[in-house]
């Protein structure tokens, strides 16, 4: 299909307010009389609380109000779930305990807030802080996930006599009898620990109740606006359209800020309302590290059974999942995990068993990748293991295992975080694999560079490993395009974006149906009084989910064009071009309308219009994936570790990506770029180490380590393109696929390149430490 | 609430003066008693580079200075650059590479991009990275934004040469 801007590498919309300092974040709303908010964090992960005393802070000047659990009466009660418990799989053991506004009783994570300061000034209300004395009485906490299983564990809730929260069984096929059958089966223990999403803007909230009109305004850097409002609102008991939530620019989501019910919401609209005057939050750096939602700590004992020809015929994977005090969120990060694992591969038999476990840490949320990094990371190992076991070079053993491209749809049996059994729609992993190793020259590298170097006693490594990225899940989305009296046309929806670029991205989609230059598109996404149906942005749904509900709208309005123009006119719709904000007719190109002009004859301001019709040129519509959209890739990455102080180089990065048809190839380029960069983090430098009491040791960005541009090797892609034929736009996400493959590739890569050493890389994240001690152990072993 | 100083500072070339308490950062004084809210914070602890400004033409983090440290210095913030309009040759550059995406970090970003760029006018990748290593982003993998460097280092290099011939 000739296109005019779908397809194209075309500059950003929302770029001159961004690089001018003029984009609105959510700190930078300033109103009258507003007030600010600290919340005081419990230190200890796990106590008793036996007395708050607020009377010195409420008698600091300044001070405006001092709040504890208790003085939130009835309105104090735990959130609901936020998605619910995966009722659709057999057997499913779910013990539900969500996240509370304040701890009232017991403290059950460090940075749990357990009071809350409203002053005139935020020195102020920190100032406040020290004045609150809290009889706090310490409890042995629960640090460990494994141990949190093990009988005589403390226990993170006493009247649920165990740690246990979840427990879920799935299998497809036998892998038992597979087992009895195979060749070898292969057996690893994997770790996989805890990190941070480390948006770079921490999270923030500003809200305003204006008793005069009995209206709810929010601003907050949320991923999902709409479930805010609609939340807020229950839980305030006003009706929706009284609750205003804005989400403007945000910087940055991956992850945690589709939480909602956090303490802060809960506890500053009640305020709000209380006091009759707006309020803002502003979490700094420290609190982001306690008390913003993490994600990545599970243990795995995996195998894999094979032929001796390296055909997979079984898998089995038992792990457990740390939630952390709370399950709000529900399954979603193991439910990924179990879809996510067998990836792009036909595994014939497949055993997944998971439980989670409560502990005294931050609760875990999606964090970009969610769940599925890990299940890609345990069974590249396996593969790895294989490979080595079996004689077989890493490559060739994934080849002979692929599902082909002939074989989609594809249906693992295995139910995921949409509650249906996992289906892949399409893909082409082998054309993946091709193309990664023809960019990154592999024949050439292992035949002729590796020995080369390694004769000069550098320790290069080479890891190739192929994923899937399940994206674009339902429910649904949805869109209204409106052309406006100027010619320019307006799009809202109820996704939030957080840099994706989605104020150009659904532009392109408009501009291409109704022959519109895209910065002649306003997008409006995240405010619930443009629209206010959606679900969130989240699982790289964004530009799958309502990029083909804003098409849909799109489409409608260009029939609606075409029909008042062919009428206008007298000229055939057949006839008509759209094109350059005008309608003409291709044959006689003299005939012809502004667009803006058929919107003001569209919405006649006296006389009679025929009956049904509409007014406007405008149209809203929805779209609702069968199921997701599974994107694809292979990535393969050379490194040099220098075995005296640890370091680990990656000298190239090569993804060969495929996500459909892409509407902007240079904002996928960028999601590829910042995914990657998440995937480095987790694998060689971002952990967030606890002690045994639960403290929280590196809770600063001096101590937690986030890639730097000197971390970061030129990433290459080569796309590729196999069109999802579940939507009409062909598309599949992307937010996730740098994430989900680079920890694998990683360890692949460094264990290649260590080769003389026989150590073996069963865990993520590792550091130039670690590293450190694993030679160490290989070279006693 | 201890005593209120007299700060008078030239920001972006216009002079501003403020009665704030002693302990107010630089930051909090730009951002929220001045209302120049496009330089940002994201930790508050001098290692995030979000809250860059230009220090009397030096890149330093407002998050470490009291605002009263800064009393007859000069500061140039993002405002002080283009206009939606009008982009300067660095924000062009960024905008035609991608090299932003929430935007969050993108201010302090080109604050430290500057200076860099006036000391070294036709750079390396390497000594790019090495120029913003000191400013983290989340999004971007820094790719694009290396890339926009690059850019704005040929963008300022033609400016240069068409002020030498007096275009
Ligand atoms: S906010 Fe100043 S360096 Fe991070
Ligand atoms: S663009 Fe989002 S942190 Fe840099």
């Amino acid at each position: 299909m000739e296109t005019k801007y779908f397809g194209k590498r075309i500059q950003r919309n929302e770029d001159p307010r961004i690089l001018t300092g003029q984009a609105l974040f959510v700190d930078d709303v300033e109103l009258p009389d507003m007030l600010h908010a600290t919340f005081l964090r419990s230190d200890y992960p796990h106590a008793r609380i036996n007395s708050i005393d607020i009377s010195a802070a409420l008698a600091r000047p300044g001070v405006i109000a001092v709040y504890t659990a208790k003085d939130m009466g009835d309105y104090w009660k735990p959130g609901p779930l936020l998605v619910p418990a995966p009722t659709a799989i057999p057997g499913v053991v779910f013990n539900k305990r969500t996240q509370v506004p304040m701890a009232r009783e017991e403290i059950r994570h460090q940075g749990e807030p357990i009071a809350v300061v409203i002053a005139k000034s935020r020195y102020i209300a920190e100032d406040a802080l020290a004045d609150i004395v809290a009889d706090l009485e310490p409890l042995d906490p629960v640090v460990d996930v494994e141990k949190a299983l093990e009988p005589g564990s403390p226990l993170v809730y006493n009247d649920l006599g165990t740690n246990l929260a979840s427990h879920v069984q799935q299998e497809n096929g036998n892998y038992a009898a597979a087992a009895a059958q195979a060749d070898v089966v292969i057996k690893a223990h994997i770790v996989i620990d805890r990190g941070i999403a480390g948006a770079m803007e921490n999270r923030g909230l500003v809200v305003q109740w204006d008793p005069k009109s009995q209206h709810l305004t929010v601003w907050a850097t949320t991923q999902a606006p709409i479930a805010l409002r609609n939340g807020l609102s229950g839980i305030l008991g006003l009706s929706e359209s009284q609750v205003r939530v804005i989400a403007p620019f945000v910087g940055g989501g991956f992850g945690p800020k589709i939480m909602v019910f956090q303490p802060e919401e809960v506890v500053l609209t009640w305020a709000s309302m209380k006091l009759g005057l707006p309020i803002k939050y502003i979490e700094d750096r420290q609190e982001n590290f306690l008390a913003m939602t993490q994600e990545r700590n599970q243990i795995h004992d995996a195998e894999i059974a094979l032929t001796k020809d390296g055909k997979i015929l079984g898998v089995k994977d038992v792990f457990v999942q740390d939630t952390g005090a709370f399950n709000s969120y529900a399954l979603t990060v193991p439910l990924n995990t179990q879809t996510h694992t067998t990836g792009p591969y036909k595994v014939p038999n497949y055993y997944s068993e998971f439980r989670v476990a409560f502990t005294d840490r931050i609760l875990v949320t999606p964090v970009r990748g969610a769940g599925r990094p890990y299940g890609v990371f345990v069974m590249e190992r396996l593969m790895d293991l294989a490979a080595k076991k079996l004689g077989l070079d890493p490559t060739e053993i994934r080849r002979r295992n692929y599902l082909q491209p002939e074989e989609f749809p594809y249906r693992t049996g295995i139910i995921g975080q949409d509650f249906a059994k996992n289906i892949l729609d399409s893909g082409n992993y082998p054309a993946t694999l091709d193309k990664a190793l023809e960019m990154i020259e592999y024949e050439q590298f292992i035949k002729e560079e590796q020995p080369k170097l390694r004769a000069q006693g550098k320790h290069v490594g080479i890891g190739v490993v192929t994923f899937t990225e399940g994206t674009g899940v339902g429910p649904y989305e949805g869109g209204r395009v409106t052309v406006e009296a100027s010619g320019k046309v307006s799009v809202a929806t109820g996704v939030g974006t957080q840099g994706q670029g989605h104020y150009t991205s659904f532009a392109q989609v408009v501009a291409e149906q109704l022959g519109v230059p895209v910065e002649d598109v306003r997008v409006v996404t995240g405010d619930t009084d443009q629209f206010h149906w959606g679900a969130g942005t989240f699982a790289s749904r964004g530009a799958t989910v309502a990029g083909n509900a804003i098409h849909a709208a799109a489409s409608l309005v260009r029939a609606k064009i075409l029909k008042l123009a062919s009428k206008t006119l007298q000229v055939p719709e057949e006839d008509l071009v759209l094109e350059n904000s005008e309608i003409h007719s291709a044959t006689h190109p003299t005939t012809c309308i502004p667009l803006g002009e058929l919107a003001v004859k569209a919405n006649p301001s006296r006389g009679a219009v025929e009956p049904g019709a509409e007014p406007g040129l405008e149209a809203t519509a929805y779209y609702g994936p069968p199921y997701g959209a599974t994107a694809g890739g292979t990535v393969a990455m050379i490194v040099e570790v220098d075995t005296e102080l640890m370091r680990v180089e990656i000298k190239r990065y090569v993804i060969a990506h495929d996500c459909g048809t892409v509407i902007n190839p240079l904002i996928v380029d960028g999601q590829i770029h910042g995914g990657v960069s998440l995937g480095v983090g987790n694998s060689f430098f971002e952990k967030l180490v606890y002690d045994e009491n639960g403290q929280l040791m590196n809770g600063t960005f001096m101590d937690y380590l986030i890639p730097r541009a000197t971390d970061m090797p030129y990433i290459e892609i080569g796309h590729l393109s196999t069109p999802s034929p579940l939507n009409p736009l062909g598309i599949k996400g992307v937010g996730e696929a740098g994430a989900i493959p680079t920890p694998a590739a990683f360890a692949q890569a460094v264990e290649n390149a260590l080769a003389d050493y026989n150590l073996e890389v069963r865990e993520i994240p590792l550091s130039p430490n670690r590293l450190f001690e694993l030679l160490e152990e290989s070279k006693t072993s | 609430m201890s005593d209120l100083i007299n700060v008078k500072v030239t920001v972006n070339g216009m002079a501003y003066e403020r009665e704030v308490e002693p302990r107010m950062l630089l930051v909090d004084f730009i951002r929220h008693e001045l209302g120049l809210t496009g330089t940002h914070v994201g930790c508050e602890h001098g290692v995030c580079g979000t809250c860059t400004i230009l220090f009397d033409g030096s890149p330093v983090r407002s998050c470490l200075l009291f605002a009263v440290q800064a009393v007859g210095h000069e500061i140039r913030t993002i405002e002080g650059l283009g206009t939606i309009d009008h982009l300067h040759p660095v924000q062009e550059a960024f905008r035609e590479a991608h090299g932003a995406q929430c935007g969050f970090c993108t201010p302090g970003m080109i604050m430290s991009v500057l200076p860099f760029l006036e000391e070294n006018q036709d750079p390396t990748e390497q000594e790019i990275r090495e120029a913003i290593d000191g400013n983290l982003c989340r999004c971007t993998g820094y790719q694009h934004i290396i890339q926009a460097v690059e850019l704005a280092s040929d963008k300022l290099a033609e400016q240069r040469q068409s002020v030498k011939e007096g275009r």
